[in-house]
C-alpha cells in the first residue's frame, strides 16, 4: 500500500505511535459529520445502494421499516445480522443498527458487528421497562430517542452521543417530529435563560441530571447534535425540520414505502442540503410520484403509538 | 477591505470551522452556491461523508467554481472529507472528486468509527505536538511531485500540502488548538481578491 512515501515517515521524530480509541470526542465527532445530511432505513444491499447513490450521509439497516413493523405487529427485535453485514459491504457509508431499549447484549452483538452508530430505538419492543442501555463502556457510538429536554438529557447522562427527535415512526405524518423538535428547542431557551439558581427546581421538574442542565444553560444548546427522525416523508417535510432546529434528518418509511425511492430520496438530500432556499425545495418536489401512504397519528390507539416508549 | 474566508456547507460539520475561524478574528462565510464562492479568499471543506458532497457539488455547479478559482492560486483546505475530495486518485473506488491535489487517498484507512481515535500529532512547520480527532479517517497513500507530507500516524501521512492547497485526514476544527486554522490563514489569497 505504500508508495513514494517521503517527510514524516522517514523521520521517526514525527511519528506518532499511540492512540486512544472510542473517545467521547470521536463518538459525537461522527455524529457532527453526519451534519446537514440524510440518514435513511434501508432493508437490503440493493436499498442501501440506491440511498448511497441518492446521498444519504448514512443507512440504518434493518430487517423491517417502521411501517411495516407497525403492520406485522409482535415483538420487533434486532435485525439479522447478515441483513447488517450485506448492507456493510454494499456501502462506504456509515452504517448504523437498530437495538432494543435496555438491551445491552443486542448492543455488544452490533458493536462487535462493527456497525458505526447504534441507535437504542422505541421503534424495537423495548426489552427493559426501566432501564435503558449504559452507553459510556462502549466504543461504538449510540443515538437515542427524546420527545423533550428531560428525556434528551437522561441519555445523554447514560451515554448517548446523539439524540433525535423520536416523533411517530412508521406514520408519515410529521406531526409528532415538530411536536418533539418544538418542545426540545423551546426548554433549552427556557433553560438558557433561566436564571443560575433556578436549574436545580428545573433538573428535578424535567426528571433531568443537574450537570446536564447546568451544561445547556452556559452553552445554550444541547451537549451532542441533535437529528429528527419520525413521519419524515417529504422534502418539504425535511425542510421544515431542519428550519425548527434539527441538524440532520433520519427518513425511515419515508423513502422505500414510496411509490418510486429514488427519485425521491435524491429530492430529500437536495432538500436539506438548501433547506433555506425554497426555490430548490419547490424544485425537487416536483414529480416525484405518491408518497408513502401513511398514517394519521390523530387515528391510532394509543398502543400503537412507539413514542410513549422509552424511561 | 476585508476578505471572506468560505466553508463549503453542503453538508458536514462546516458550522465548526466557521465557529473557528471566527476565533481567529476572520470573517467567514458559508458556500453553497458559486455566487457565495465568489465573495471568497480561501475555501475550506468540511468534515462529512464524501459521496453525499459529490452529488452536492455537481448539482450546484461548485465543482467547476471551486476547480477554477483553485487553479488561479485560491488557497483550498479540505479536512477528513475534504482531504477524500481534494485527491487526483481515490484507492478502489471511482466516486466523483475535485482532484486538486496531486495523491492517492485510501478512504476508511484505519476502518469503522470503533477504531476512530485521538493521538498527538507532530506536524511540520508546528513546535509543539497538536492533539488530533481522526474520524473513520482517510490517509494517503501516494505523494505525487511536489506534494510535502506535514504528518504521519502509524506509518501513515494524514496531512499534505501541495503549494497553497492543504489537505489533513484530521479534525483541527473539532479542538480548540487553533494553529492549523492559523497556518491556511498565512496562505495568500489569489490575485483576484
Amino acid at each position: 500500500m505504500r508508495k513514494n512515501l517521503d517527510g514524516p515517515l522517514e523521520n521517526p521524530e514525527r511519528e506518532t505511535e499511540t492512540t486512544d480509541v472510542g473517545t467521547w470526542r470521536v463518538k459525537v465527532g461522527l455524529a457532527e459529520m453526519l451534519k446537514g445530511g440524510v440518514i435513511m432505513d434501508v432493508v437490503s444491499a440493493e436499498q442501501a445502494k440506491i440511498a448511497e447513490k441518492a446521498g444519504a450521509v448514512a443507512v440504518m439497516a434493518l430487517e423491517r421499516v417502521p411501517a411495516d413493523i407497525r403492520a406485522h405487529g409482535g415483538v420487533a427485535r434486532m435485525a439479522d445480522p447478515e441483513i447488517i453485514l450485506a448492507v456493510k459491504d454494499a456501502v462506504t457509508i456509515p452504517v448504523m443498527a437498530k437495538c432494543r431499549i435496555g438491551h445491552f447484549a443486542e448492543a455488544e452483538v452490533l458493536q462487535a458487528l462493527e456497525v458505526d452508530y447504534v441507535d437504542e430505538s422505541e421503534v424495537l419492543s423495548p426489552a427493559d421497562a426501566e432501564h435503558h442501555v449504559s452507553k459510556h463502556g462502549f466504543k461504538v457510538p449510540f443515538v437515542c430517542g427524546a420527545r423533550n429536554l428531560g428525556e434528551a438529557l437522561r441519555r445523554i447522562a447514560e451515554g448517548a452521543a446523539l439524540i433525535r427527535t423520536k416523533g411517530e415512526a412508521g406514520t408519515g405524518d410529521v406531526i409528532e417530529a415538530v411536536r418533539h423538535m418544538r418542545a426540545i428547542v423551546s426548554e433549552i431557551s427556557r433553560v438558557a435563560s433561566a436564571r443560575e439558581d433556578e436549574l436545580m427546581a428545573i433538573a428535578k421538574e424535567m426528571s433531568a441530571p443537574y450537570e446536564m442542565v447546568s451544561l445547556v444553560f452556559h452553552e445554550g444548546r444541547l451537549p451532542v447534535p441533535n437529528f429528527s427522525a419520525g413521519g419524515i416523508a417529504t422534502p418539504a417535510d425535511a425542510a421544515l425540520m431542519m428550519k425548527l432546529g434539527a441538524e440532520t434528518v433520519f427518513v425511515g418509511s419515508g423513502i422505500f414505502k414510496s411509490a418510486d425511492p429514488q427519485p425521491r430520496a435524491d429530492a430529500i438530500v437536495e432538500a436539506v442540503a438548501h433547506y433555506n432556499d425554497p426555490t430548490v425545495v419547490a424544485r425537487v418536489s416536483r414529480n416525484l410520484g405518491e408518497p408513502m401512504v401513511g398514517r394519521a397519528v390523530a387515528e391510532l390507539k394509543e398502543e400503537e403509538l412507539l413514542a410513549p416508549r422509552g424511561w | 477591505m476585508a476578505v471572506s474566508s468560505g466553508v463549503l456547507a453542503l453538508q458536514g460539520d462546516f458550522q465548526k470551522h466557521v465557529s473557528a475561524l471566527e476565533a481567529c478574528g476572520v470573517r467567514a462565510r458559508e458556500v453553497r452556491t458559486p455566487g457565495e464562492l465568489e465573495a471568497c479568499g480561501r475555501l475550506i471543506i468540511p468534515g462529512g461523508e464524501s459521496t453525499t458532497l459529490g452529488i452536492l457539488l455537481q448539482k450546484s455547479g461548485l465543482d467547476k467554481a471551486i476547480c477554477g478559482r483553485a487553479e488561479q492560486g485560491m488557497p483550498v483546505w479540505g479536512t477528513c472529507m475534504g482531504l477524500i475530495l481534494m485527491a487526483r486518485e481515490i484507492e478502489g473506488g471511482d466516486q466523483f472528486r475535485l482532484g486538486l491535489l496531486d495523491i492517492t487517498v485510501d478512504r476508511n484507512a484505519f476502518g469503522p468509527q470503533v477504531n476512530s481515535f485521538e493521538a498527538d500529532v507532530q506536524i511540520k512547520g508546528l513546535d509543539e505536538p497538536f492533539h488530533a480527532v481522526f474520524i473513520r479517517s482517510p490517509a494517503v497513500t501516494r505523494l505525487g511531485e511536489g506534494v510535502e507530507a506535514l504528518a504521519g500516524v502509524c506509518r501513515k501521512v494524514v496531512a499534505v500540502r501541495q503549494g497553497s492547497l492543504l489537505g489533513t485526514a484530521f479534525h483541527p476544527e473539532l479542538t480548540c488548538d487553533r494553529r492549523m486554522h492559523a497556518m491556511f490563514l498565512e496562505m495568500p489569497t489569489d490575485d483576484r481578491r
